[in-house]
């Protein structure tokens, strides 16, 4: 196994192939953008902290969902369980005596990881509706066990009577939200950190490979199911730190975090924002929280009519939701500037 | 050649409930050769291949991989142990450049695609590998687009790249030159010319020209069974052969 | 014993019911690759039709049906040839996605056209009150949507396996392409086979509302039942979703009987068990 012995490639020739990977990693300015104002909010928008928190760990959840489906290429009809079971998780345990908010998160995602590995088992064989199906039964089923198993997680009207204590034992949440958002937006910038290490890694790399083509992959050489198993634990142990998190800064869950619109309301808000981006995730959440938290006010069905219609012109047109319109745009301006 | 049978099928069945397509095949493939099969459209070429990457599984017989038996082990499992083929539709990563791709192969094989806390700008040594190995077969600037941009016989070519990719010593190539228009398929030949001598090599074809000038033993398989093996020159002088394939007045 | 007769009664209507909703998914999936997600929608049009023509016309029940039917294949083509049909063998995300886009707004307009609360709709006399048959008794409507389906029923898997029209359908589900390589005009075959499935769904609609209500959130409340019939069933199927149909019937009637802390668990628990065993449902075939 020698290799073809051949001309050497010069170094600067190796150095722009070395570059080509840097840029691919390289922070867009949307997203600099997008958490610079996030950041902002706290003094921007003090008034409407619980809402931005809500927005922001919906974001969270549409990014995990986005390594599904955005990166390696598997749709889901049933991610809101994961982040259900997150929620459950982390109420459970501050409703029965353990309040601590950190560890909450993290048995919050060992148990939603692990159920995300038994799912990608599941699915491991299926492509197309036959995934959306399954995904789709296990979301339903999840539902059906918080409804029926009442002295759990309370069923129907939703678990209650949280405790949660103050993080780190010194910040107590507070009304205003203001430690919820804190709180919240330092573990979702954490996570987004590490997803956006995973979608540029060899790993994340091997995971698009299974979208663009899964008959390649093992001609390569590489394992689809573990690669899927690993995907699918890491996306789900990060949809259960949002539930996690949205159950502790709100000290409720309401049986709907489970069901079957939260699993369908995700994948539009990721695409609305923009598959495969990430930062789509966070920007389709944002947009959509925010626009329907607004305009329900005037008509619930109002805001659901044209949402629908954005979504079919979205997906007639490839654009690529709104980061791929902001790319577009941007690209535009700057080919004029460049003339 | 050394004797040593890198690879080697033995009674190789395959069936599809009462159609068998393929019949008690055994084949030997040595290290360094250049073989190549031949054989009328449906004779079961392509499920042959399908059967020893492990796409397809066997009704019953053997598959043997450097003398170790393959013939239950999953596909990405042969190619950890030396196997790698190429597809005769372009089975790549369409919206992935060449230069991804390879990497993504090479990174593979020095086991890190289970690792997502390594970043792909860190990993000088596979880049380097996979821009030196795009480079030998001519990929140019063409490295960095993505590969549904590229023409198809660069496309073909890529198919050939992925594969060397793993390091392999038993290559299998299915039609390496189909579909390719004429004035790119020199490349093709010229790379299939320049492949390592100590791999071994069988590809399927049914362009003669590369058949005749490629392959020292040929082995002629029709509805499923071989009909006969041999050198070029005997396949081309034996009669059952050319009633059954070449026989309808092509230079040889 | 009797209430057990009269259960599973109610269980095959709805059964019945369920598959001339879904017959035309399985079809539209099985032949046009294409995942409709709004299927259920054309189910509304249809009873919101029926509503409108006997309660605000008069029109008497079956003459209502019949519009139901004509209106929602009109509105099934109409969208069909605009928006679908560049969809077909293509990405099924985008077509899930495309499909849920179009459920949200129908959702949205009927609740702003017709409000949200169910109508009632009221059904000729000799419709009402119970039959008895022997040594049980069940509802007549129920009876009459058995009969009235299993014709119909009976009439599409007739249609399927001895027409030529039918023969060509099943043709083009098993090989597309070998099917258009025998100069069959697979527009006109989509186009058709659409119409159909959709004044299917239409009258699915108009009959469902006597039986199960009609409310603008119909659509989403069924996808799940016409997903699990049609992909269990297995797509193009129309003998395999008429089986998972009556299955999926009386499974749910009985189970809400029996044992309805279990019930909807166990549906969704059996689906998944039986994709994972057949991906490609009970009677499909792979593409």
């Amino acid at each position: 196994m020698v290799a073809i012995p051949a001309q050497p490639a010069t170094p600067p020739a190796l150095a722009s192939a070395r570059r080509l990977f840097v840029r691919r990693a390289a922070w867009r300015w949307e997203e600099i953008a997008f958490w610079v104002l996030a950041a902002a909010s706290y003094f921007l928008f003090s008034d409407h902290l619980v809402l931005i928190t809500q927005a922001m760990i919906t974001g969270l959840f549409v990014v995990s969902l986005d390594l599904m489906f955005g990166y390696a290429g598997i749709p889901s009809f049933g991610h809101a369980a994961f982040f259900g079971i997150g929620a459950y998780t982390a109420g459970i345990l501050a409703r029965d005596g353990w309040g601590d908010p950190l560890t909450g998160l993290v048995a919050a995602a060992l148990i939603a990881g692990v159920a995300g590995a038994i799912c990608s088992q599941l699915v491991a064989r299926l492509h197309g509706i036959a995934v959306l199906m399954v995904t789709l039964g296990i979301g339903l089923i999840c539902y059906e066990i918080a409804n029926k198993w009442n002295s759990l997680t309370g069923g129907d009207d939703g678990l209650q009577g949280m405790q949660v204590q103050p993080v780190l034992g010194i910040f107590a949440f507070d009304i205003d939200g203001k430690v919820g958002f804190i709180y919240s937006f330092i573990v979702i910038f954490l996570l987004y950190l590490l997803a956006r290490r995973l979608v540029n890694s060899p790993f994340g790399l091997a995971l698009e490979g299974i979208r663009e083509n899964i008959r390649r992959v093992p001609a390569i050489g590489i394992g689809v199911r573990v690669q899927l198993a690993m995907a699918f634990t890491i996306s789900a142990a990060m949809a259960g730190v949002a539930g996690a998190l949205l159950a502790e800064t709100t000290q409720f869950i309401a049986l709907e975090v489970l069901g079957f619109d939260r699993s369908i309301s995700v994948q539009i808000a990721l695409v609305l924002g923009g598959i495969g981006s990430l930062i789509g995730g966070m920007i389709g959440a944002i947009v959509y929280t925010v626009a329907r938290d607004q305009l329900s006010l005037i008509n619930p069905a109002y805001w659901d009519f044209w949402v629908g219609l954005i979504l079919c012109i979205i997906v007639m047109s490839g654009t690529g939701g709104v980061v791929g319109i902001l790319r577009r745009s941007v690209g535009w301006v700057v080919t004029r500037v460049r003339r | 050649m050394t004797g040593e049978i890198v690879l080697e099928t033995e009674a190789l069945n395959r069936s599809f409930g009462a159609l068998r397509v393929t019949q008690d095949v055994s084949f030997q493939l040595p290290r360094g050769a250049r073989y190549a099969l031949i054989g009328p459209n449906g004779a079961g070429k392509s499920t042959f291949i399908n059967l020893l990457t492990g796409v397809l599984a066997p009704s019953s017989g053997r598959i043997r991989l450097h003398g170790r038996d393959v013939t239950r082990a999953p596909v990405e499992e042969r190619v950890r142990r030396g196997l790698s083929r190429t597809f005769q539709i372009n089975t790549l990563f369409p919206r992935l450049s060449p230069l991804e791709a390879t990497v993504l192969a090479i990174a593979r094989r020095h086991g890190l695609v289970t690792n997502p806390f390594k970043r792909l700008s860190g990993c000088t040594a596979e880049i380097d590998e996979a821009y030196m190995l795009l480079g030998q077969f001519d990929f140019g600037a063409d490295v960095g687009r993505p590969t549904r941009e590229l023409p198809y016989g660069r496309q073909r070519l890529l198919e050939i790249v992925l594969a060397l990719a793993a390091q392999p010593s038993v290559l299998l190539l299915d039609e390496p030159a189909a579909g390719v228009p004429q004035h790119e398929s020199a490349e093709i030949f010229h790379a299939l010319a320049a492949l390592p001598e100590d791999i071994a090599v069988l590809f399927i074809e049914h362009d003669m020209d590369v058949v005749f000038r490629f392959a020292q033993r040929i082995t002629v398989l029709v509805a499923g069974q071989i009909l006969c093996e041999g050198t070029p020159e005997e396949i081309a002088d034996h009669p059952q052969v050319r009633e059954v394939y070449l026989g309808n007045g092509d230079d040889v | 014993m009797a209430d057990f007769v009269n259960i599973l009664g109610a269980g095959i209507a709805y059964g019945v019911l369920l598959f001339l909703m879904a017959g035309g998914l399985s079809v539209t999936m099985g032949l046009m690759g294409f995942a409709n997600l709004a299927h259920g929608s054309l189910s509304m049009l249809g009873g919101y039709i029926v509503v409108m023509l006997m309660n605000w016309y008069g029109w008497p029940f079956f003459a209502a049906l019949a519009m139901a039917a004509l209106g929602a294949a009109v509105a099934g083509l109409i969208v069909e040839r605009t928006v679908f049909r560049r969809l077909y063998w293509g990405n099924e995300l985008d077509q899930v996605l495309l499909t849920i886009g179009v459920v949200t707004m129908t959702v949205a307009a009927a609740t702003f056209i017709w409000g949200a609360v169910p109508p009632a709709v009221h059904v000729p006399a000799f419709l009402e009150g119970r039959v008895h048959l022997g040594f049980f008794d069940i509802g007549s409507y129920r009876l009459f949507l058995i009969v009235f389906g299993g014709l119909l029923t009976l009439g599409l898997v007739l249609g399927i396996d001895k027409t030529s029209f039918g023969a060509k359908i099943r043709a083009a589900v098993d090989n597309r392409r070998m099917t258009v390589s025998c100069g069959i005009n697979i527009d006109r075959l989509f186009m058709l086979a659409f119409a159909i499935g959709s004044a299917l769904a239409g009258l699915g609609g108009g009959l469902a509302i006597y039986l199960v209500g009609l409310d603008p959130s119909f659509p989403v409340k069924y996808l799940v039942y016409l997903l699990v019939v049609v992909v269990v069933g297995g797509l193009g199927s129309i003998r395999g979703t008429l089986a998972a149909s009556l299955a999926l019937g009386i499974c749910d009637v009985l189970g809400k009987y029996y044992i309805p802390y279990l019930g909807a668990f166990i549906i969704y628990g059996v689906t998944v068990a039986i994709l994972m065993v057949r991906p490609n449902g009970l009677f499909g075939r792979g593409r």
